[in-house]
Parts: structure tokens; sequence; C-alpha cells
């Protein structure tokens, strides 16, 4: 089986500073896989870097084959790449249904229609309302993006992602500020939004309970170079990732 | 063109360009060191002009004290409106489209405000005695009130290098320029560095009125002139480019002065077309460095 | 609820038609009709500079350029064209002021925020100095005077309907892109750009789309005024033209769809009331909208809206 997702020797430097360092990694159809590290160790540069929002220095991102350095996001995007950010990254004074739909609008190629009616758009409001459901948001729909909780809105986000109806879908922390509870509730409803939608899912996390317990393959960033690679097992008795990160945690 | 021809285009032009600097140097600290665009101005460099024709034309203050005195009234009125309209909309949504609403109405108030107190007619103020008639360099007469303005620019520059690299309320404004937030932490009081900024900021433009008001006749519309043009030369400089805005005045004056010799009609449309072609290709300004785009 | 919201809509719009409707019948004066004909003028402007600004979040300082544009293409044809010309000359300063709005609005683009405020204004005067200087063809400061419609719409009565049929018909065809996806994308780049690239829309494009569509509008708003006034004047270039478009839209509310409208309305009448009485009217209007803008910032019509959602939940909690 071919890669999904590959990374060819991609380089990233800021100024001096190697924020990526060749990096290789290859990304299985229908894998859910986490990436860890300390923080600064290139893991969000990464995903900026395969999303088209940086221009890796040197190297290649090859999805489905097809290279995509150069391509902008807005392409990026419609060639399956779906995205949630570490911040939620939403349309606050659009409504809860709004914010999903007008992503549906935008995957059915209908967002230069300037004539028919929002509400007109039946099948757009349809598919909005399935992903609430599955998210668990089918209650909220008609209230504002701002009004919503902390967790709720980087629910949001993942589904504003999932509206685009991408094959690989990247989530930057998407338990970051929650507290433990929901953390638990999101770390399922991860689980299952990649087994219904049938993603092939990459996450940035620290919780090392949710990293180990869903991600099949985990690999470890340090300082922009791929300091390990395998399975939860394998990561957590890796005595460089011991010393280098994981440290008196385990 | 012949020589001194030449060097009387290039010292009107020069005079040009300090005035423009000196009101421009205002509005570029305001919008480098507290991020506000402040429209309104060139309606304190009005306010200057106005007050420097009450002393000294009117209440016979000695010319000297009396530009003094117009700066500071200018500067008072800039940190009034400061404390009471702006500091009351930092931080809010959209807050870039309310500044220059604000600054917008202040000048609509203003403007009446001195329509109402001084009426509509244009003021004159006489020459300081000592800079009424010209210099005789070689066969070139000078206007002495010319090379007055010209000195009175570079002593400010000069004084303005020094404040802003060797003194500590220099280097609080340019730390505040980068970085707000850390000065708040620093234990700095910023809603007052701002204040303060804004004032010296407005008596700037209020002094250089008083000081252009020998020069130009004193009306009622001379602020949004003054905006416009000093609006350029900031943009071309660089927003917040304190060396910026003297080469842009520079360069606008200049261009000015020479472009009334070849084509007299069409010489103002010059400074709009260099600040298009400015914004165009280095939106930063000219003497800025170009910005790292953030993703 | 459907037909609610419907039935709504339709008295919304009855009501705008039959108030502005009557206004001939009621108001006899060649003075009232005309500022009627102003009021209906400026809330096409209004609104449609708001599809910049409310609804995308681009300040644009400059929207008299398209407005004096719109003016000079009908009353300079019809100085040397003839009086034949003067709808034709709407519509090619229509066509002339979108193409014009595609060359300037690719510029524009290019930057955002505060610059992009000021390289409007820059584009605005340097057309204003443009039309101020040449003076053999645009009468520059003088203007041009006497240009009057062809045939029956030289009538006040026949053409204040004429402007009533175009502005509501503008307005409407204003609301339904408002409200469109298209719509919808815009106010998304206006409240998180970033995002609307990873949905896979490209921000500048809509931009670019948006600032044509309110070039063209604003447009027809100063070709209309041509036969109000029966005359153009570099004023209609001028930057304070840009300015009072402002003030009216922020007076009404920047977030309403309707805030322009009210907001033009409230604005000619302030300053008509007002200007009877002082010369001074910019004071007052600079006083109002600044203490709106520092105690309510939502406008006219949102601070309304925010009142009457007040009651209905108190209402509702009381009963």
């Amino acid at each position: 089986m071919n890669p999904l997702l590959k990374l060819e020797s991609v380089c990233k430097a800021f100024g001096g500073l190697k924020v990526t360092n060749n990096v290789n990694i290859s990304v299985m159809p229908g894998e859910i896989s986490a990436i860890i590290g300390p923080n600064g160790a290139g893991k969000t540069t990464l995903f900026n870097q395969i999303t088209g929002n940086l221009l890796p220095d040197t190297g290649k991102v090859l999805f489905k084959g097809k290279d995509l350095v150069g391509q902008t996001p807005q392409k990026i995007v419609f060639s399956g790449i779906g995205r949630a950010f570490q911040i939620s990254s939403l349309f606050p004074d659009e409504s809860v249904l709004d914010n999903i739909k007008v992503a549906c609008l935008s995957r059915m190629n209908k967002t230069k229609k300037f004539w028919r009616p929002m509400l007109k758009f039946k099948q757009a409001t349809e598919q909005a309302y399935a992903i609430l459901e599955s998210l668990g948001l089918e209650s909220q729909a008609q209230r504002f993006a701002f009004e919503l909780a902390h967790g709720d809105q980087k629910l949001l986000d993942i589904g504003i992602a999932l509206a685009l109806k991408p094959e690989l879908l990247l989530l930057d922390e998407p338990t970051a500020g929650m507290s433990p509870e929901e953390r638990k509730v999101t770390q399922n409803l991860i689980k299952k939004l990649w087994k219904e939608f049938d993603l092939t899912l990459i996450f940035i996390e620290h919780d090392m309970d949710m990293v180990f317990d869903i991600a099949q393959i985990v690999r470890v960033l340090q300082q922009g170079t791929l300091l390990a690679e395998g399975s939860p097992e394998e990561i957590q008795n890796n005595k460089e990732v011991i010393t280098a990160y994981l440290g008196e945690e385990l | 063109m012949d020589f001194s021809f030449f060097i009387m285009q290039l010292i009107s032009g020069l005079t040009v360009a300090t005035l423009l600097f000196l009101v421009a140097s205002g509005l570029t600290l305001i919008f480098g060191v507290g991020d506000v665009f402040n429209f309104a101005h060139g309606s304190f460099y009005m306010i200057g002009a106005y007050l420097a024709f009450q002393m000294i034309s009117v209440l016979q203050v000695n010319f000297w004290l009396g530009l003094v005195l117009s700066g500071l009234g200018a500067g008072l009125v800039g940190i009034v409106a400061e404390v009471f309209l702006l500091r009351r909309i930092y931080g809010r949504k959209h807050e870039a489209g309310f500044q220059i609403l604000l600054t917008f109405c202040l000048i609509l108030i203003i403007d009446d405000l001195v329509k109402i107190i001084w009426g509509t007619e244009y003021k004159t103020i006489q020459r300081p005695s000592g800079f009424t008639g010209p210099v005789q360099i070689g066969d070139l007469y000078i206007p002495s009130y010319n090379l007055l303005i010209i000195v009175v620019g570079i002593i400010v520059v000069v004084a303005a290098w020094w404040v802003l690299n060797k003194t500590r309320a220099g280097k609080i404004a340019r730390a505040a320029a980068v970085d707000r937030e850390m000065l708040g932490a620093m234990g700095i009081n910023v809603p007052m560095t701002m204040t303060m900024v804004f004032g010296i900021a407005t008596a700037l433009g209020g002094f250089t009125g008083a000081l252009a008001a020998p020069l130009r006749s004193v009306t009622p519309g001379a602020g949004v002139e003054v905006i416009i043009d000093s609006l350029i030369v900031v943009v071309i400089g660089g927003m917040g480019n304190f060396w910026g805005a003297w080469m842009g005045a520079l360069l606008i004056g200049e261009l000015t002065a020479f472009g009334i010799v070849i084509v007299p009609k069409w010489a103002t449309l010059f400074s709009y077309l260099v600040m298009i072609i400015v914004l165009i290709f280095k939106p930063e300004g000219l003497f800025s460095p170009r910005k790292i785009r953030k993703v | 609820m459907k037909t609610e919201s419907r039935f709504r809509e339709t008295s919304l719009w009855a009501t705008i038609m039959i108030i502005f409707g009557l206004v001939p019948v009621f108001m006899t004066s060649t003075y009232q009709m005309n500022l009627a004909s102003h009021i209906l003028i400026w809330i096409l402007f209004a609104t449609a500079f708001n599809m910049l600004w409310g609804l995308t979040g681009m300040l644009s300082f400059g929207q008299a350029l398209y407005y004096g544009l719109g003016a000079y293409f009908v009353g300079l044809m019809v100085k040397y064209l003839g009086s034949a010309w003067f709808f034709p000359g709407m519509a090619i300063g229509l066509v002339a002021s979108a193409i014009i709005a595609l060359l300037i609005g690719l510029l524009l683009i290019r930057v955002g925020g505060v610059y992009f405020t000021m390289l409007t204004l820059a584009f605005a005067q340097l057309m204003y100095q443009i039309m101020f200087k040449w003076y053999n063809f645009t009468g520059g400061d003088d203007g041009v005077v006497g240009i009057m419609q062809p045939g029956i719409f030289s009538n006040p009565i026949v053409y204040y309907y004429f402007i009533l049929g175009i502005v509501i018909a503008s307005i409407w065809i204003l609301k339904r892109i408002a409200y469109s996806p298209f719509g919808m994308v815009l106010r998304c780049v206006n409240q998180n750009p970033d995002r609307v690239r990873f949905l896979g829309r490209r921000v500048r494009r809509n931009q670019l789309r948006i600032y044509i569509v309110s070039s063209v509008f604003v447009a027809l708003a100063g070709g209309l005024m041509v036969g109000v006034d029966n005359s153009i004047h570099t004023d209609m270039f001028v930057w304070t033209t840009s300015g009072e478009v402002i003030l009216m839209t922020v007076l009404g509310g920047i977030n309403q769809f309707f805030g322009p409208f009210v907001g033009a309305i409230a604005l000619i009448l302030i300053e008509d009331i007002v200007g009877a009485y002082t010369e001074y009217w910019s004071l007052i209007i600079g006083t109002i909208v600044l203490i709106m803008v520092l105690l309510f910032p939502k406008g006219l019509v949102g601070e309304f809206l925010q009142l009457k959602h007040r009651f209905l939940k108190l209402k509702k909690h009381g009963g």
C-alpha cells in the first residue's frame, strides 16, 4: 500500500535556527498517529508546511503521490487535507451552524452564489447538522460561536475541518486548555470521528494518556528532527525518547 | 534653469520639507508608539497657528514665546483628546476603523470651533524682527525666515534623535513601539506613556502650525490640507518611522518645488502618485525594513 | 416561523415603498422633494459603502471616487453630447467604474488595515486633483451646471419616482448579496481571513469582488444625483464626501444591513434641521457621531435591536 502522506527530507530554517531538520515521515491511509515533543520542537511548523502556510526550504510533501510544495493553502484544502488549530479558529459572530455550513458550501463550490439566500441551501444545512450531531453540538446550533465554552469551540473548529470532507485531518493540540474530564470526552470523540469519517488522522498532543491510548503510531520530534517513530509501546520503551522528552513522567 | 534659480527652488523645497517633517513626525510618532492613526493631526497644526495668531498678533506676546506657548497649547488639547476620547476605544474590535472615525469627528469639531472663535477670514502673522528680509549669499537673496525654519527643523531632528536614543523616556517610547504589553509587565505606566506621547506629538504639530503661520496665511481649512500632505510623507517614509518621515518630507518637498517649475499645473499630483506607488510596491514604507508576513 | 419572517420582510419593504412613495404627495415644495431625493441617493451610497466596511471589514476613505465618476460620466456626456446621453452616460459610467474599480482594486487588495484606508484616500484625492486641474474638460472648480434629463424625466416628480425605483431595487439586490453564501464568505473574511483560506477560499479575490460591486452601486448613486442637483462639482470627489458616508454608516450601525439606510436618513435630516439654525452643523454632527462611537458603537439600528431583544427576553421571563 502507498502512503497517503509522505514527507521527504523536509527542512525549514528561520534565520539560523533549523525548525524542521530533514524530516522523513510516511503516513499510511487510515492510520491514526500522534506527534509529540517538547515546546519548540517544530510540531506546528511541520503542520504549517503540510498545509501550505509555510514553504519548506527543501524537501517534498507528497500527498497521494503528488508534491504539494508551493501550492496555496486553498488548493491543498481541496486536495483533501483538513486542519484544526491550536487556538480555535472560528467565525465568532456567526452561528455555530453557519460556521460549519459555510465550510460545506465551500466544499460544494457554492460560495460564489450571490443571489440565493443562505437559508435556501438545504443540502448544506443538512450536512452541517449531521456534523454537529457527530460532534454533539446540535443543541447549540443557533448560538453564536463566540458564546460557546472553550471546549466546544475546539470541537467546532474540528467540525469546520470535517465539513470539507478531508482524507487527512491534522489536529493541533485538540485538548489544549481542557479539564481532565473534558479531555477524556474529547479523546473518545476523536477516536469516534476517526472511524465514522474514515479519516487518516495526525494529532499533536501533550497529554500522554491520550497519545498512548488512541495513536497507532507515535512520532517524536525534537529540535526539528524526527527522534523516534513507532508503536506506543516502542516509544514508551525507547531510551532516547525517555531521556530527551518523556523523562521521569513514566 | 540657472544656478541661482536652482538654489532658490532647493531652499523653497527644503522649507516645505522641514514643515512637512515637523508635522509628519508627530503623526508618525503617535502611530509608531501608540498604534493610533490620528487623522486629526492637521487640526492640531491649525490650533497652533491660531493660538500663535492670538498671542503674537492680537496680544502682542513676544514672537518666540508665542511659538512655544502655541505648541504647548495644542499639546494640551491633544492630551485632553487622548484621555477623554481615544483612550476609551483602545482594544475595541475594529479599533483602527473607530480611531479613524473618532479623529475624523475631531477634525469636524475643531474646524468649526476655530471658525466660531476666530471667524473665517484669513489671519496673518508678521515675521519676527530680524527675519523679515532676505539674506544675501553671493548674488543670491534668500528669505531669512525660510532659513530659520530649516535651522529649527535641524534642531528638532537632532533633539529628537537625542531624546529617542539617549534618554530613558525615549527608550520607553521605542520599547512601546515594539511591545506594549512587555512595558506594562516592567511596571511602566503604559496609559500615561501613551498620553504623554500624544501630547508631545500634538504639541509638535501645533508648534509647526505656529512656525509656518508667518509664511502661509492662517485659514480654517489649513488642518485638512496639512493632514493629507503629512499622511503622504508618513506613508512614503513608513508609518511609525521617524527617519523615514524626514526622508519622505525631503522627497515630497523637493519634488513639489521642482515639479512646479517643470509642469506647473500638475505638480500637486506628484505626491499622490509617489504615495500610491510606494503603497503598492512597499506598503511598509520606502525606509522601513520589509516585514515578515505573518502566517 | 418561515412564513412569519417572510411576512415581516415583505411588510418592511412595503413600508419603505409607501413612506417614500407618498413623499411627493405630502411634500410639495421643490425643496422638500429635493431633500427626499438626496436622502434616497445617500441611502444607496451608504448601503453600498457598508458592503465594504460593515460586511467585509474594509474601511474605504475613498468611495467618493466612484460617486464622482458616476456623476461626471453623466454630466460630461450631457454637456458635450446633449441631453439624450443622460441615461447612456449613466450606464457607461457604471461600466467604466467597474473597470476602474477592478484596476484600482487589484492594487488595493495588496495592502490591509490602515494602509488600505489610506490608499483608497490617495486614489480618490488623485482623481479629485485631476478633475480639479483639468479645467478645459471638466470645468474644474466651477463644475458643470444646467445638466438636464431628457424628456419627461426632467419633471422632478417623475425623476423622484425613477430614483425611488432604482434605489429600492439596488438595496434589494445588495441585501440578497449580503445574505447569500457570497455575503457569508465576506463576513467570514471580516472575522477571520486566515480561516477562510482554510475553507479553500481566496480572501483577496473575494475582497476584490465586493470592492467592485460596492463601487458600481456608489457610481450609480452619483449618476442619479446629477438629475437632482442638475449639476456636477469636484466636491463630489473630495475626501469629506467619503467621510460623510462613513459618518452616516456609523450613526445607523455598521453591523446591520439597514444601519446605513437609517443613518443616511438621520444624518441628512440632522444636517437639514441644524443647518437651518446654524452654519456650524459639522460641529453638531461631529459631536453626535463622537458620542455614538464612544457610547453606542452599535449605531441607531444596532442599539434599537438590542433594546428590543432585551425587552422581549424580559417579557418572556415575566410571562
